[in-house]
């Protein structure tokens, strides 16, 4: 039997939705309510918790059926708007992939490469409606007999579209550094020479994975706002890692577990699935990810009171240490000193840069908590949670 | 005092003729040529910083086109594009200026056009592409 003061059930929620009772709050608006309450008054007082994040997550893309045409065709090689999509798949169907870039991308040929369109902008130009030009070429089979086609393809008269990320919404992020003597063009983006910046990615005290750091509420079928719309979790994402050091609250100190998640494209929005350009090392895609957090009992209530202050990451050298596989930390720092403007590391000033927005996650978690308190989205139960 | 950076396109019937210098002679201007070219037409293009009063500017660039001159402002500034940009922040690791910053109250990237001094660095370290380098829109005449 459950040793909890306050005991929820995903139907009870799920029923407070329906009814129009539900108290919804951000992963913001919970940590004073948690301060100030309790966990016990807080998980009596509130349903559901929801977070957001904003920011590259390089491994996504999509799914994409693109219909038969005559004579048929089992494609082989795809390209859509010339971006090479993977089509080693039945007949019509294809993965675009979100870093791929353009043919003919000078890439980093002059440095640092500019990237200035690949398969995340693909993925946004469909969901923005735009037309995108399919090319496929085949060997030709009795049953397909077409080497090549060439169309315009919109993903409203797609057959279907599925965004399927093998690993979104990491649970922490290194804190970047370079140095080296050389300014450098990392995936976490522009690092000057001698720790001239210390970048970061991640919302932080409203990150989903923070608000749940042992994954008892998310697994298969927990159902997230994803890149505008509803999604799922459908498995614990690739590099899994739960078995890292962690705070006494839970919290991963380095980078941990992490989220695969599968949701219907036609459904979301440009303003959700953003192509990256990331100066000097690639293309990427900016998604949109919330998971609501049900508050079932006081514990829930104080893992989603995470705060800043108590969310740690380590300062990682991407000038040397990264590349080579060394792994070594140069510092702890809290995402509370990050998200102040400047950290110190050997007793020097440094500035600190976000790549996740912050504006964006916030607007996120109110979306998701305005759909839930509208009673148009529900808590989906997981089959089962992600491995600890 | 009063100063700008102007591109002069020549007709290719202009070019032989002393223009320019009585921008100095009449209209009290001072100017400093930053680039000169004869294109094979004949046209000539001409790039020169032009300084003085406001209102000898305004007459010596009326001038200027009286004598078939076009008049262009060289001068560019930043602008950046609201619909795209996402706040995520990665300009700021670029910019010298500190014209490009996050506000700590809330996380949003804040732009100052005041501070930038239009280096350029931002736009391509943009990864949505929001930061466009933009004519000066200013009218100067």
């Amino acid at each position: 039997m459950s040793t909890y003061k306050v005991n929820k059930t995903y139907q009870e929620i799920n029923a407070k939705i329906r009814s129009g009772k539900v108290v919804v709050v951000t992963a913001e608006e919970i940590i004073g309510i948690v301060k100030k309450e309790g966990p016990v008054e807080a998980a009596r007082k509130v349903d559901v918790v929801t977070t957001g994040t904003f920011a590259p997550m390089c491994s996504s893309g999509a799914f994409i059926n693109f219909g038969h045409s005559t004579p048929t065709i089992k494609a082989s090689k795809v390209w859509l708007n010339n971006v090479p999509a993977y089509g080693g798949l039945a007949a019509v169907d294809c993965y675009i992939g979100a870093t791929e870039t353009c043919e003919d991308d000078p890439l980093n040929k002059v440095w640092p490469g500019e990237f200035n369109y690949g398969g995340g902008h693909v993925i946004q130009d469909l969901v923005a409606g735009k037309k995108v030009h399919l090319k496929a070429t085949a060997y030709g089979t009795s049953c397909y007999p077409s080497r090549i086609i060439e169309k315009k393809i919109t993903l409203k008269e797609l057959p279907s579209a599925t965004l399927c990320n093998p690993r979104n919404g990491y649970q922490n992020y290194n804190c970047a550094v370079n140095l080296t003597r050389k300014t450098i063009y990392t995936y976490m983006g522009a690092l000057k020479p001698k720790a001239g910046n210390a970048n970061y990615c991640s919302s932080g005290e409203l990150s989903p994975l923070f608000n749940d750091p042992y994954y008892k509420t998310i697994g298969l079928g927990t159902r997230i706002f994803l890149g505008g719309a509803e999604g799922y979790v459908t498995w614990q994402g690739t590099q899994h890692n739960p078995s890292v050091p962690r705070t006494e609250k839970g919290i991963p100190m380095k980078p941990a577990g992490t989220l695969w998640v599968m949701g219907d494209l036609k459904k979301m929005s440009h303003k959700w699935l953003v192509g990256m350009s990331i100066q000097g090392y690639g293309i990427s895609l900016a998604v949109g990810l919330g998971v609501p957090i049900p508050i079932l009992n006081e514990e829930m209530a104080s893992y989603t009171a995470i705060s800043d202050d108590e969310i740690f990451t380590q300062i990682v050298d991407y000038g040397n240490d990264y590349p080579n596989g060394i792994s070594n930390s140069l510092g702890t720092v809290s995402y509370a000193e990050l998200k102040s403007g400047s950290i110190e590391l050997d007793g020097k000033n440094v500035l600190t840069v976000p790549l996740s927005s912050m504006v964006k996650a916030r607007e996120i978690a109110e979306i998701l908590k305005d759909w839930i308190q509208k009673g148009e989205f529900f808590l989906g139960e997981p089959q089962f949670t992600l491995p600890v | 005092m009063y100063s700008k950076i102007l591109i002069l396109r020549f007709p290719n019937t202009g070019v032989s003729k002393p223009t320019v210098c009585y921008l100095s002679k009449d209209y009290d201007l001072t100017f400093t040529i930053l680039k000169a070219t004869i294109l094979p037409r004949k046209e000539g293009i001409l790039v020169i910083e032009v300084t003085g009063a406001k209102k000898d500017f305004k007459r010596g660039m009326a001038f200027l086109r009286d004598q078939g001159i076009q008049v262009q402002n060289a001068s560019q500034e930043v602008n950046r594009d609201t619909e795209k940009c996402v706040h995520c922040g990665a300009c700021t690791a670029v910019c010298p200026t500190g014209a490009l910053s996050v506000k700590r109250s809330d996380l949003s990237i804040d732009f100052n056009i005041q501070k930038c001094s239009v280096c350029e660095l931002c736009v391509t370290a943009c990864p949505t592409r929001a930061m466009k380098i933009q004519p000066t829109s200013e009218a100067f005449f």
